[in-house]
């Protein structure tokens, strides 16, 4: 099952690669993973969504927890949580499509941030889900390039994670 | 008064109260030799090859209460401590080992005799550290020595620039150390306390299997007194011998793929198991999902959380200081005066005595050959079972587990994560100078004893009077073992041609040898060996093994505790006499 984790850590040299490494090293999955400092500077928050059975995901939660620079650890999917990723896409958009591209990307509520004669550029945000949803739902062909940011995750409420 | 980063390291050092410091010298680390240079309090040993420094200073911890601490230099220096390291890591020993790392401005360029140690160690180090700061460096000891010790120790590997040891900073040496992010546990769950002991209480088959958690965490005295006050039976791993003593009548012997019967049936037949500091490895219950195919409940105490539940699932779980939570257990029966109920211990007792009664370690003698089994036999005898052994890996590591009863903690020395051949050597000679009054002992064969023989120079230099008995069947038998099992005795590579002549070897290091060839001359040299005459020299014995013989009882991978191969005079036991008979639970 796919599990979202949120990790405190210290914002230290080596502390992403300590992460990075003991999924590699321990042969759990990382769907995606994004990490960047807090209000807080001396922290990082990472958010790595990942599958495995409740066994493994306990492990990889105590492994996590093992690792000196790992302050805490939560299962987003314990609880009530909200999740964002952002994609920017480039299409091809000349004759019917560009119109049609409009279009999808207002269904979609994206936004077109970069338009040239034959292209446009267009942020997306949502759910892991929503954002597969949208590259499904248009012309695989006119697809030209893709980024996403990987899922950020937070609990819904007052729940919050913090030292 | 400003003073260098290398006499900075060195405070630090003096301020743990390190005694020996095992390193090897090289150009990042000159001006940390120079400050050692000039200074007396804790003596440098200097070693032959890196990877015995690491193993020396791992056996230093193993032996002691102390943290063993190892110095060397970039590039290579530090590579080849990688394994040492590694070792220690598999097997949760606390260590410091430094590292020179070539100049804060040539990192990352490639620079002569430069790696990445912080990167390369990663995997096998509970912490490593880059030192980049020499306002940093104090401080980062510290906790390298706090991170090692404690929790679940391990070792720490701390890396430091050429150039940080060169730069001038104030001395302070922090007294305590406080990492929000590492806050190890201690006391366990008083629920979950309550709960085992009921458990243990209402149990008709109940064991004690104890792992090195229980040596590490010096928890001896309380595994052994809650053994003999329920009169419970008991069981050590590899790692845990000694935590209970091996001589007792409630120890069933070491359990796992060479393991006693009677230790690896109660360990599949028992309804309610008690894992202290232990962990449920592959080499000791080998398949899961059989083992649990005996229905049982399991009770697992254990400092590091990620050790529970993860290769088989437990009913209570309790994370924390293995002493600290088997005193609480202890009050708290002593308290309450509960016995587990005596009928059906007696029953249990009964069973496993049948068991026993099998002697399953029972070897056939000889009088033309050599029985390795005999020689550690005569060497439990000779040195009245108090020596402290230093094995390296294979089949003479197993006899020596098997054989020699380890009645103490910290008795017995060995690769059993990592199973590293060559850690023998540099291992008893850490030991020995850990303690200098001890009779040490290096249970080693031809193969292992070569991948660090060189240490023989260094323990001339530092007089260490080790004694080397060398099993020497010419094979690297646990290779030639499973060829003759599972690869129809073809052995490949697993014979050595073109050995040396170990008496000789030994002499042109300065020391003593012995060649030993007949059974009958087992136990007089031994006995000259270990005499007053040769206690302050090494002594290489060479002895000629059995080449065929074989470590017995022995589980195949994929097969479980109940299916063991058994020596020829079990041949004809009923190996399950329960597999029929799942309601075994009646029977006491």
């Amino acid at each position: 099952m796919r599990h979202i984790l949120s990790i405190l850590l210290e914002n230290e040299a080596g502390a992403l690669s300590r992460v990075v490494g003991l999924f590699s090293a321990r042969a759990y999955n990382i769907d995606s993973l994004t990490v960047s400092t807090t209000e807080d500077a001396t922290l990082s928050r990472m958010t790595i969504v990942t599958h495995g059975s409740d066994e493994v995901i306990e492990q990889i939660t105590k492994q996590l927890n093992k690792l000196i620079e790992v302050v805490k650890v939560i299962d987003l999917n314990e609880s009530e949580h909200i999740e964002r990723e952002m994609m920017l896409i480039k299409v091809r958009a000349t004759g019917k499509d560009r119109e049609e591209m409009k279009r999808m990307a207002d269904i979609f509520r994206g936004r077109i941030i970069d338009v040239t004669e034959k292209t446009y550029t267009i942020e997306l945000t949502g759910t892991s889900d929503k954002l597969g949803a949208f590259i499904e739902a248009i012309d695989r062909a006119v697809i030209l390039e893709t980024v996403r940011t990987g899922a950020s995750g937070i609990g819904r409420g007052e729940r919050v994670l913090k030292i | 008064m400003q003073i260098s980063g290398a006499e900075i390291l060195v405070r630090c050092l003096q301020e743990e109260g390190v005694e020996f410091l095992f390193g090897y010298p090289g150009g990042a680390v000159l001006e940390i030799y120079d400050a050692i240079f000039r200074q007396d309090k804790f003596k440098h040993v200097l070693v032959r090859h890196e990877q015995a420094a690491v193993h020396a200073a791992d056996a230093y911890s193993r032996s002691s209460d102390k943290v063993g601490v190892a110095l060397v230099t970039s590039g290579p220096g530090a590579t080849n401590a990688v394994t040492g390291i590694a070792t220690a890591y598999m097997d949760s020993i606390p260590m410091v080992v430094i590292s020179g790392q070539v100049a804060t401005p040539a990192i990352g360029l490639d620079a002569f005799q430069e790696v990445d140690m912080v990167g390369i160690t990663r995997p096998c180090v509970k912490h490593n550290f880059l030192v980049k700061d020499i306002n940093d460096l104090a401080a980062t000891i510290k906790k390298a020595f706090y991170i090692a010790k404690s929790g679940r120790p391990g070792p720490v590997v701390v890396d430091i620039p050429k150039d940080v040891t060169q730069q001038s900073a104030e001395f302070h040496y922090p007294e305590n150390v406080h990492i929000r992010s590492y806050v190890p546990a201690t006391r366990g769950h008083p629920g979950q306390i309550k709960k085992a002991i009921n458990l243990l209480l209402e149990a008709k088959r109940p064991y004690i299997y104890v792992g090195g958690g229980a040596v590490q965490g010096n928890a001896a005295a309380e595994v052994t007194e809650l053994v003999k006050s329920l009169g419970l039976p008991c069981t050590n791993t590899l790692m845990g011998l000694g935590a209970y003593p091996g001589s007792d009548p409630q120890f069933l012997g070491m359990l796992g793929m060479h393991g006693t019967y009677e230790a690896n049936m109660a360990m599949q037949y028992c309804d309610v198991l008690i894992a202290i500091g232990a962990r449920f490895d592959d080499r000791v219950i080998s398949v899961p999902s059989h083992f649990l195919s005996q229905p049982k409940k399991i009770i697992h105490i254990d400092v590091d959380p990620s050790s529970i539940s993860k290769r088989v699932k437990v009913d209570v779980p309790i994370v924390g200081d293995v002493k600290h939570v088997l005193r609480e257990m202890l009050d708290i029966l002593r308290q309450s005066g509960q016995k587990p109920d005596a009928a059906h211990l007696a029953g249990w007792w009964k069973q496993i005595e049948e068991w026993r009664g099998h002697n399953s370690l029972l070897y056939t003698p000889s009088t033309e050959l050599i029985k390795p089994q005999y020689v550690v036999e005569k060497l439990y005898e000779i040195t009245g079972g108090k020596a402290i052994i230093a094995s390296d890996v294979g089949q003479h590591q197993m006899w020596a587990a098997q054989y020699y009863k380890f009645d103490n903690p910290k008795q017995w020395l060995n690769s059993g994560g990592l199973g590293t051949m060559g850690f023998g050597l540099p291992a008893a000679m850490g030991a020995q100078l850990a303690n200098p009054d001890a009779t040490v002992a290096c249970i080693t064969g031809e193969g292992s004893i070569q991948m660090n023989i060189q240490e023989l120079s260094t323990c001339k230099q530092y007089h260490t009077p080790v004694k080397v008995v060398a099993l020497n069947n010419r094979y690297l038998g646990m290779v030639r073992q499973w060829q003759e099992f599972f690869y129809g005795t073809r052995y490949s590579e697993s014979y050595m041609d073109a050995l040396p002549d170990f008496v000789k070897v030994a002499e042109a290091y300065g020391h003593v040898g012995f060649k030993i060839e007949n059974p009958s001359d087992v136990e007089p040299v031994l006995r000259e060996a270990f005499g007053p005459a040769l206690k302050e020299r090494l002594v290489f014995l060479d002895f000629r093994t059995d080449q065929s013989e074989n470590v017995f009882p022995m589980i195949q991978n994929g097969k479980g505790l109940d299916q063991m191969d058994l020596p020829p005079h079990m041949r004809d036991v009923q190996q399950l006499p329960f597999e029929n008979n799942r309601d075994y639970g009646n029977m006491c």
